[in-house]
């Protein structure tokens, strides 16, 4: 059935993916369907792709409102009673909409209320109530109910959202009556936000993202969620917020064993919003990790947040000196052994993606999500189309990008596990890891996104004016 | 740190091919309460090396485990609540896990175990 699809007018990448993923989530849960062809999208005409007015197709009401409510990003989903460019169209239209959609949600015994909402403009509300009273060829049997209503209506006006918002001007005004069928719950934003999350650190996730990650990684009720680089934990926060079982990994001890006291570390987020703690919590290294032999497909999702070497660096265990090969492995005195802290190496965004592909490739169940942000130079991204990691376990299903300054971007990437592990692939990483060790300080050159985004910048091939001033913003 | 998460780790420091199951020295522990879901236990029961389970669980004061379990089981709550209880419920606050080849000590501290390797060992 088709809906009109109204989004909140940011991070423009993730609108659709996040609504797609959810829609693979309750029809999976309901219908157990998995069909490439379980969303459809359309745009009103003469709007661009990056409107807020999207017309969607999705399996059922139910699986609408669903989606609706669990996501950050759409404002509201809509049975359209009606659409024109001027109210004489719009109320032929609604009369001409089948009675049977109309009339049981118009009756004696129900609340409803009538929101004017406007993009692009303002409409005063004396306006809105003469709108409203424009209605009147509607059959409202019900009572009004401004704070609880059974039903709520929508009366979207759009002249031109263009301009003032940086898109392409939309020539023709369009007018939408719809019902509402769900809409996000972004009043978790306040509560969840990170400017009042006990324990923080510099690399914790944005609240909103957090949730957009949890999102595309399915986490719900029964599944367990894996985060190997969990720092503060604030993407578990997310998955554990939708009811998922969680269990993290850091490689810094101080993150995520003493935080900053007994009653400012990991455990305490948990417990600040009265949810779960995770079932486990260990310091290991993602380069050398910790499993029993023969131990896989154990997570329903991955969703992560690698270092890439840009405001935090990545390790792993090693220690410098013998990373290049020219001392013997330092062995520490038995007397020193006991609280000994090894040193570790700096940990190069090619390995650290590699090992994390493997890992999950190992460590994901069939149909798994992994979820991560991968940094892009958007120098690259503007010259070449960019080129992501690629594993032959899985299939990759959404990129999104996110700017983040003017050099670079992070795009967050989700992949479903479609393949078995094999014992040709274990191998196949192991000479890679072998590899790795071997040519420790070139991968390091290669890979130094730091410096790419610090630098000085004379002679930038950007050309500053090549995208619309709108993704500029940053939205 | 749980027994869930003792069942996944093994030693594996370069050479050592006998690192699983690492003998759990607890030096204090706790009963945390966590709400039973059975869909959890059912899909993560195949996962579980089940006689680990049963030494680590012993070596914590709990010896209401079957020696030996089957799928079957998981249709019986009260089964469901000692797996539940063994697996999610005890919580070791202070110890160590030890490697069962080379005695290698793994420190548990405030519930976090650390299982970075040493330079020599990796």
């Amino acid at each position: 059935m088709w809906y009109l699809c109204v989004f909140y007018h940011r991070l423009l990448d993730y609108r659709r993916p996040e609504v797609e993923s959810l829609a693979q989530l309750f029809a999976t849960e309901e219908i157990n369907c998995e069909t490439s062809s379980l969303v459809e999208w359309r745009l009103p005409e003469n709007h661009h792709i990056d409107s807020p007015f999207h017309f969607v197709s999705l399996p059922s009401q139910h699986i609408a409102r669903k989606i609706a409510n669990r996501s950050l990003l759409v404002k509201g989903i809509y049975e359209l009673w009606g659409q024109g460019t001027d109210y004489e169209e719009l109320e032929k239209a609604i009369k001409e909409y089948p009675e049977d959609r109309k009339l049981p949600y118009l009756t004696e015994d129900s609340t409803f209320k009538i929101v004017v909402d406007s993009f692009g403009k303002v409409i005063s509300s004396e306006e809105q109530n003469e709108r409203i009273r424009g209605l009147t060829y509607i059959p409202f049997k019900g009572r009004v109910n401004l704070k609880k209503p059974d039903h709520k209506f929508w009366l979207m006006e759009t002249d031109d959202y263009g301009s003032s918002n940086g898109l392409p001007p939309v020539v023709q005004k369009t007018i939408f009556f719809g019902r509402e069928v769900g809409a996000a719950n972004r009043s978790l934003l306040p509560t969840y936000q990170l400017k009042s999350r006990k324990y923080l650190g510099p690399t914790a996730m944005d609240a909103e993202m957090a949730f957009l990650m949890a999102n595309q990684g399915h986490a719900g009720p029964g599944k367990l969620v894996y985060d190997p680089f969990v720092g503060t934990g604030s993407i578990l926060v997310a998955a554990a917020h939708f009811g998922a079982m969680t269990m993290g990994a850091d490689i810094d001890i101080r993150v995520v064993r003493d935080g900053q006291g007994p009653n400012c570390n990991v455990w305490t987020n948990f417990e600040q919003y009265n949810l779960p703690e995770p079932v486990g919590l260990l310091r290991a290294d993602n380069n050398l990790p910790p499993w029993r032999p023969g131990l896989k497909e154990m997570f329903d999702a991955i969703i992560c947040d690698p270092p890439y070497g840009v405001r935090a660096g990545g390790r792993k265990s090693g220690g410098r000196k013998l990373l290049k090969g020219a001392v013997g492995p330092y062995t520490v005195p038995d007397t020193k052994r006991e609280g000994h802290i090894p040193s570790t190496a700096p940990y190069s965004l090619a390995e650290c993606v590699h090992d994390l592909l493997d890992l999950s490739a190992k460590m994901l169940v069939m149909g798994g999500r992994l979820v991560y942000f991968y940094p892009v130079s958007r120098e690259d991204g503007v010259m070449n189309s960019v080129k992501y990691p690629e594993h032959p376990c899985f299939k990759l299903i959404s990129s999104c990008e996110q700017i983040l300054s003017s050099r670079y971007s992070r795009h967050l990437l989700t992949m479903v596990k479609v393949g078995v592990y094999t014992k040709e692939m274990e191998e196949v990483a192991r000479e890679k890891h072998r590899e790795f060790k071997e040519n420790h300080a070139k991968w390091l050159e290669e890979g130094n996104l730091h410096s790419a985004v610090f630098e000085s910048n004379e002679g930038s091939k950007l050309d500053r004016d090549s995208k619309p001033k709108y993704r500029g913003k940053y939205v | 740190m749980r027994l869930l998460t003792h069942n996944m780790l093994s030693c594996n420091i370069k050479g050592v091919t006998n690192g699983f199951p690492l003998k759990l020295e607890a030096d204090k522990w706790v009963t945390k309460e966590v709400d039973l879901n059975a869909d959890f236990l059912r899909g993560i029961f195949p996962k579980i090396e089940w006689s680990a389970l049963l030494a680590a669980a012993r070596a914590l004061g709990f010896a209401e485990l079957p020696e030996q379990a089957d799928a079957s089981m998981l249709s019986s709550d009260d089964f469901l609540r000692r797996f539940h209880h063994a697996l999610l419920e005890l919580h070791v606050e202070e110890g160590a896990l030890v490697c069962p080849e080379t005695g290698r000590k793994f420190p548990i501290n405030k519930g976090i175990p650390n299982m970075l390797l040493h330079e020599d060992e990796v």
